[in-house]
């Protein structure tokens, strides 16, 4: 393990304060499972860790009827995995959640961690980007407000600055008629890192399609949305044919590349295929009158 | 860096001892407070064989930083059963020689009694993704599940007689 000092801060803002006195050098430290291996592997060499771990009001799940819900950044995978608020309208983002790691590892990890590591491969990243979620961050000079799709800037590299501190993510309340499902792929069942992961929203008017997002994980240096897949549905009506189309620009809006864990066409193969199953997973929803409410 | 005060429950004792701010629980647990049934197995959180439960939840303790555990309770292999007696997890292992080698049991049984402990009666499919965290060279798993089945028919007898 690389060396490192230890900062319990007592607040959000103490974090900050902290992050900001002690100068550079300063990693957040919140369930674990990325940092700590990246220290072991001295990939990431921090002179101190401030720990999130007892920062209760961080863990905090909320549901606002008809406005929102909101996911504290250190709230576990697990817990959203088990939560009957992520059942119904916010359940793609348990589904991304649910399939991070063991339950030992989603006892720490956690929503704010997966999104701030900025792996390409985050399972709780399409989710949140599909959901048209917000993320909220605090500095020395407050707080702001970032969309999730502009969150990423690229692998490990995020819109934080080094003395800010993501609070959680705004998940807006979906719309009535509307659903969502996030699907990856994975060699194993369990314990595995995404080749590709696809998390695709839809909302209906009548037949048609008001609105729809998907976002694409694994298959470009950060969580991409598939701009040219959305459009193509956005006003039509809806069908298999529609959806196998959606499919198909989605595929030609990923920018993969072969590594250990798929080549780049095998990426893309699997890009069709997952939109075309998360994309009718979300229409079924929708056509069910909607997402739970 | 100097090390830190840390006070923790282990297996129901309260516990302090120095560590320093770099160490992991599963270093501390095994080279301060003596729970050598603790295990190192990948030092990744990918094997489970250090499976301990931290404020009542199964976790990897490679993963965690000793000073994380904090005013928390911690419970090892070391804490299950009672005095002598062994856990129901611990005797069904034992009964269906769901091990060999052994080395990744404490984790396995660990993680056993935070699944009954959750979901008293479990199937087999919810057995085997519980499970999945622990990995094991030796027994194929299908003795692990067994012996866990075997606890959950056991406690369902028990409370229906």
């Amino acid at each position: 393990m690389y060396k490192f000092d230890f900062v319990a801060p007592r607040s959000p803002e103490d974090a900050v304060a902290q992050l900001r006195d002690r100068g550079p050098g300063g990693k957040l430290l919140a369930g674990g499972t990325d940092l700590l291996l990246q220290t072991k592997a001295r990939v990431v060499k921090p002179a101190y860790v401030v720990d999130l771990s007892h920062l209760q009001d961080l863990e905090r799940l909320e549901h606002h009827p008809g406005e929102g819900l909101w996911i504290g950044a250190m709230a576990r995978a697990r817990d959203i995995q088990l939560s009957p608020l992520f059942q119904n309208g916010f359940s793609i983002v348990a589904d991304g959640a649910g399939l991070i790691g063991s339950i030992q590892i989603r006892n720490l990890a956690t929503v704010g961690g997966n999104l701030c590591n900025a792996a390409p491969s985050a399972d709780v990243a399409p989710p949140l980007i599909a959901a048209g979620a917000r993320a909220e961050i605090i500095g020395p000079d407050g707080t702001r407000s970032v969309p999730m799709d502009e969150f990423f800037l690229g692998p490990r590299r995020t819109v934080l600055g080094p003395t800010e501190l993501l609070l959680g993510v705004w998940v807006p309340e979906p719309a009535a008629r509307s659903g969502g499902h996030y699907l990856r792929h994975t060699p194993r069942k369990e314990m595995d890192i995404a080749v590709v992961g696809v998390g695709s929203t839809i909302t209906l008017d009548g037949e048609r399609c008001a609105d729809a997002r998907i976002a694409l994980g694994a298959v470009a240096p950060t969580p991409v949305r598939a701009r040219g897949a959305e459009e193509a549905l956005r006003g039509q009506v809806v069908s298999p044919d529609l959806i196998e189309e959606a499919a198909r620009l989605a595929a030609e809006d990923a920018r993969p590349i072969s590594d250990v864990r798929g080549s780049a066409e095998f990426r893309r193969h699997l890009v069709a295929v997952l939109t075309r199953r998360t994309l009718t997973a979300a229409w079924n929803i929708a056509k069910q009158g909607g997402t739970g409410r | 860096m100097s090390k830190q005060p840390l006070e923790m429950t282990v297996n129901g004792e309260p516990t302090e001892v120095l560590v320093q701010p770099y160490q992991t629980l599963l270093e501390v647990l095994r080279e301060e407070v003596g729970m050598t049934g603790v295990k190192e197995g990948c030092g990744t959180g990918d094997c489970g064989c250090c499976t301990v439960i931290l404020d009542g939840k199964p976790v990897t303790s490679c993963l965690v930083l000793a000073l994380q555990a904090q005013s928390r309770p911690v419970r090892t292999v070391e804490g299950l059963g009672d005095g002598d007696a062994l856990d129901p997890i611990q005797e069904a292992f034992i009964r269906h020689g769901a091990l060999q080698c052994g080395f990744c049991i404490p984790g396995a049984v660990v993680m056993a009694r935070a699944l009954l402990d959750a979901t008293p009666r479990p199937n087999e499919d919810e057995i085997r993704w519980a499970m999945a965290g622990n990995l094991c060279r030796c027994t194929g798993y299908t003795k692990w599940v067994e012996a866990i089945q075997d606890v959950v028919d056991q406690t369902t007898e028990g409370a229906m007689k």
